[in-house]
């Protein structure tokens, strides 16, 4: 993976540089978490039930990064938290799938720089987060096992996906740096 | 939203009104977010300026929670909902404090 991040330039926009495979690599991440949270929608469901964003079958995932995605909103109260789970998990998922559709029209309209408006910057952000939030939690990262993820051999299969996740985090870092005011 | 959404901004709350009722929007500590990435959220969402931001940020960091905010039941399960949108761990509680 090059070294460029994204950048703000002098006239305030956002660039990112990146070559064919980043940008493969990006539409494949990008495309999976699409995959990823967009919500199940049987045949037979009532219109309705789309249109106001209620989903009566939502429950908590089992698969732990979905759950990450898709935190309980209370703690200690079970009841309340799939009440809140039904009538928000829809439109976040909604939500996240817009993220993550967004950034992919940038690079599908892009070659080699993408530019990106603030609001683009900021679908960017949630959708690396996402991706970054998935990786992290199936590699089981944590803030004492930095150093030996970062030093794990070659052959250890964790390695591939763990150098993704760094790379999509120096990635998220710069572009922080570029929208911060 | 629309299709670049991202940027929620939280609807104006009297402050009055919101320092007296029950309910707290709690963020947790995990290891993926970064810490300039929940500054940012806290500067964007709530309207903080950065060094309160920075200062609910590091409480996250080092103490593995903090309140961000606090109002009426409705409004901290906006408050929780957007923090989710934005990949943030956040639960709302009762203020037992």
């Amino acid at each position: 993976m090059s070294v460029h991040g994204f950048r703000r330039t002098a006239t305030g926009r956002i660039v990112l540089r990146v070559d064919v495979v980043e940008k493969g690599l990006l539409t494949t991440l990008l495309e999976q978490l699409v995959e990823f949270v967009a919500p199940d929608v049987a045949e037979d469901e009532d219109p309705l039930v789309q249109l106001v964003g209620l989903d009566p079958d939502a429950e908590r995932p089992e698969d732990p990064a979905l759950a990450r995605l898709f935190p309980d909103a209370y703690l200690d109260d079970v009841e309340a938290a799939s009440e809140f789970r039904r009538f928000t998990e829809r439109s976040l998922r909604d939500a996240k799938v817009a993220h993550a559709r967004t950034a992919l029209d940038t690079l599908r309209r892009s070659g080699d720089k993408v530019t990106l408006t603030r609001d683009e910057a900021g679908a960017w952000l949630g959708a690396l987060n996402d991706v970054r939030l998935a990786l992290g939690t199936r590699l089981g990262v944590s803030e004492e096992a930095m150093e030996e993820f970062a030093s794990l051999p070659d052959d250890d299969p964790r390695a591939a996906t763990f150098h993704v996740y760094d790379w999509l985090t120096y990635l998220q870092e710069t572009l922080v740096g570029a929208v911060m005011p | 939203m629309t299709t670049a959404p991202t940027e929620l901004e939280r609807p104006e709350v009297d402050e009055d009104v919101a320092t007296d009722v029950p309910w707290i929007t709690i963020v947790w500590n995990d290891p993926v977010n970064l810490m300039s990435y929940v500054t940012y959220v806290f500067m964007t969402y709530f309207k903080y300026p950065r060094d309160k931001a920075e200062k609910l940020m590091m409480q996250v960091h080092q103490d593995g929670r903090s309140v961000v905010s606090s109002g009426s039941r409705e409004e901290m399960e906006r408050d929780v909902s957007a923090m989710h949108s934005y990949g943030l761990w956040a639960t709302l509680a009762k203020d037992d404090s």
